[in-house]
């Protein structure tokens, strides 16, 4: 057990490792250099005091070179500074990632507190008019643009209707009621094409465990219909939903980086678009690893708590 | 179950697969039909006329004109054409890349197999939009294309199919992997294989055949996943460039324009969701159809 996580952590540290370096790369590939965006803002600049610069930044060494200087610093926690807020990266990423964590945690709860009894509902009236309803709405759910999606629920709910604000940072210093009204939209936007895809999944997991011979002998010794689905079946079915859930975590995270470009929402996903589009290129690097790692940590935690829900599981087994 | 409700469930499984696969042939008939739909209603698509921007419904123009008054329904129709071709393009791209790797994976196994399976679970837990959105931007020039190759205008249809391809190979290479496991134990390989046939043959004349359904399936159900990653590029001005219209790109100036248009806005991501949703019920349907035993019942 322990030898597994142990093996699961060092493969998910080789990957943030492979990824530093892949994006490190890509994003060199990127149009522009640093010193030519620093002369651009400047045209006091002269072409030696460009040349002092690129020493000074180290941008006349190799790229390896520079990956290597970059990724030292980076394992100290100096991950330079942003061109676009004048920050260290870091302090402008924290307060982006607490905003993301907000948003991605509020629609979750939010989603699966939907998908859970709805999904529990189409598999005990499996092929019926509910369970066909339900599936509709899921394919609906998994195949609806995300930024449409916040169009269309920006056209009625702020234009139309004129209830909820269409941006998520209100203006100016506004009571709690107002910030919890500006994050109605971007929640349901994000919990909306999420929500198809867990349905299914509890779906699909409950069917089987409804098949199993416990659920007869629950049956049998006189348990109601939902005492047996709620008490029995679904603790059993939540397992194998929640490795998939955690592996679409990166998929939800796509989907909040949507939904903040579409509301204006400070959050990750944002700080990144809006790093890549403005080459800040130390933010975009550090944003996209930190993405990347929080996803991976998530898998990670999915799998510790797969042991603590279900004791039969040994680790072994599985490789 | 009675029998009233295999009805129910044989019909409506076959329906929206089949009302899907009608709806797409007729989306790919309009979209083919734009040049016509151009002379029927006597426009041009690519012409700018600023004293006809933002016309409401008419005779002469159904769905209305654009913030460049250009007629809505024609460039629906040839942006269709453009959202279609990289959906099929680089869903076959993605198949191929995904079946090789399936392949290899499955059939030699051991540390290979253990690498090329852990790849593709990282790159399936990698958040990928923000990844494709730096392939989209990086500077084609700095890796050794050709200047006035780069900077074509063509350029970013190319682009977005192979970034596509790129990342969404996962999903066929492990069902094409874990076919192969179960093929690869079968009894005629293992004859095949003490008869002395080399792998390459193998893999191709015996094992390939056999998975012509999985794949065929996995690659239709990715069709719908890649038009929404083509759409999401293009709205954020990272895929198709306009003037070359895609389902996608309309919608780039439509959230400035909602308060005026929101027809604009209404339209071309109607067509997405419609196309998407289709694509899914027939991959669905198809894998009821070709491969009844992965559903469970």
């Amino acid at each position: 057990m322990l030898a597994f996580l142990l093996s699961r952590f060092y493969q998910i540290l080789i990957v943030i490792f492979l990824m530093s370096f892949v994006c490190y790369m890509l994003l060199g590939l990127m149009p522009g250099d640093p010193i030519d965006l620093l002369i651009s803002a400047d045209p006091r600049l002269t072409a030696e005091d460009a040349a002092r610069l690129k020493t000074l930044y180290g941008i006349d060494q190799p790229l390896g070179k520079r990956y290597l200087n970059w990724l030292f610093a980076a394992l100290q926690g100096d991950f330079g500074y942003s061109r676009l807020y004048v920050k260290p990266v870091i302090v402008v990423i924290w307060g982006a990632l607490e905003k993301t964590l907000l948003l991605m945690g509020i629609a979750f709860v939010v989603s699966v507190a939907i998908a859970i009894p709805t999904g529990v509902l189409a598999a005990r009236r499996a092929h019926g008019f509910a369970d066909y309803s339900i599936n509709l709405l899921c394919f609906a759910g998994i195949s609806i643009p995300a930024f449409w999606l916040a169009l269309m629920l920006i056209l009625l709910f702020s234009v139309i209707l004129g209830w909820l604000p269409a941006n998520a940072t209100p203006v100016g210093d506004v009571g709690l009621l107002e910030k919890a009204k500006s994050m109605i939209l971007p929640v349901i936007t994000l919990a909306m094409v999420s929500i198809g895809g867990v349905t299914r999944y509890v779906r699909g997991s409950l069917r089987e465990s409804l098949q199993q011979d416990y659920i007869q002998t629950a049956y049998a010794k006189g348990l109601s219909e939902s005492q047996v689905v709620w008490r029995h079946a679904l603790r059993n079915s939540m397992i194998p939903v929640i490795t998939i859930l955690s592996l679409d975590l990166g998929t939800f995270f796509s989907g909040a980086l949507i939904v903040e470009i579409m509301f204006s929402y400070p959050g990750m996903g944002k700080l990144l678009f809006d790093a890549i589009q403005g080459s800040d290129y130390n933010l975009a690097l550090a944003g996209l690893l930190l993405a990347t790692a929080v996803t991976l940590l998530a898998n990670f935690l999915a799998d510790i708590s797969y042991a603590a829900l279900d004791p039969r599981i040994s680790f072994r087994e599985r490789n | 179950m009675t029998r009233s409700q295999i009805f129910v469930q044989r019909m409506m499984l076959h329906r929206m697969a089949v009302i899907s696969a009608c709806l797409l042939a007729l989306l790919v008939l309009f979209t083919l039909s734009a040049p016509i739909i151009e002379m029927i209603l006597n426009t041009d698509a690519s012409k700018v006329n600023l004293f006809s921007r933002l016309m409401p419904f008419s005779f002469d123009h159904p769905l209305g004109t654009d913030d460049l008054g250009r007629d809505l329904m024609v460039r629906l129709a040839y942006g269709g054409r453009v959202s279609l071709l990289v959906g099929f393009t680089a869903a076959i791209f993605a198949a191929a890349i995904g079946t090789v790797i399936g392949l290899i994976a499955g059939y030699y196994g051991g540390w290979l197999d253990s690498l090329l399976m852990r790849a593709t679970d990282s790159v399936i837990a990698l958040p990928l939009l923000p990844l494709l959105i730096v392939l989209a931007v990086i500077d084609l020039e700095k890796i050794g294309l050709p200047a006035d190759i780069a900077n074509h205008n063509d350029i970013g249809l190319y682009r977005i199919i192979v970034i596509v391809s790129l990342v969404g190979w996962t999903s066929v290479a492990r069902l094409v992997r874990g076919s192969v496991l179960a093929l690869r134990e079968q009894p005629y390989i293992l004859a095949a294989r003490s008869m002395g046939v080399p792998a390459k043959r193998i893999i191709f004349t015996h094992i390939l055949p056999a998975l012509t359904s999985p794949i065929t399936v996995a690659t239709t159900l990715s069709v719908g996943n890649i038009i929404l990653f083509e759409s999401i590029l293009s709205f954020l001005g990272l895929g198709i460039n306009p003037p070359t219209p895609s389902w996608g790109n309309m919608l780039t100036n439509a959230q400035e324009l909602i308060w005026e248009a929101p027809t604009l806005a209404f339209f071309p991501g109607l067509l997405i969701f419609v196309t998407v949703l289709a694509f899914n019920f027939v991959g669905d349907g198809l894998q009821d159809a070709l491969a009844p035993r992965s559903k469970k019942r």
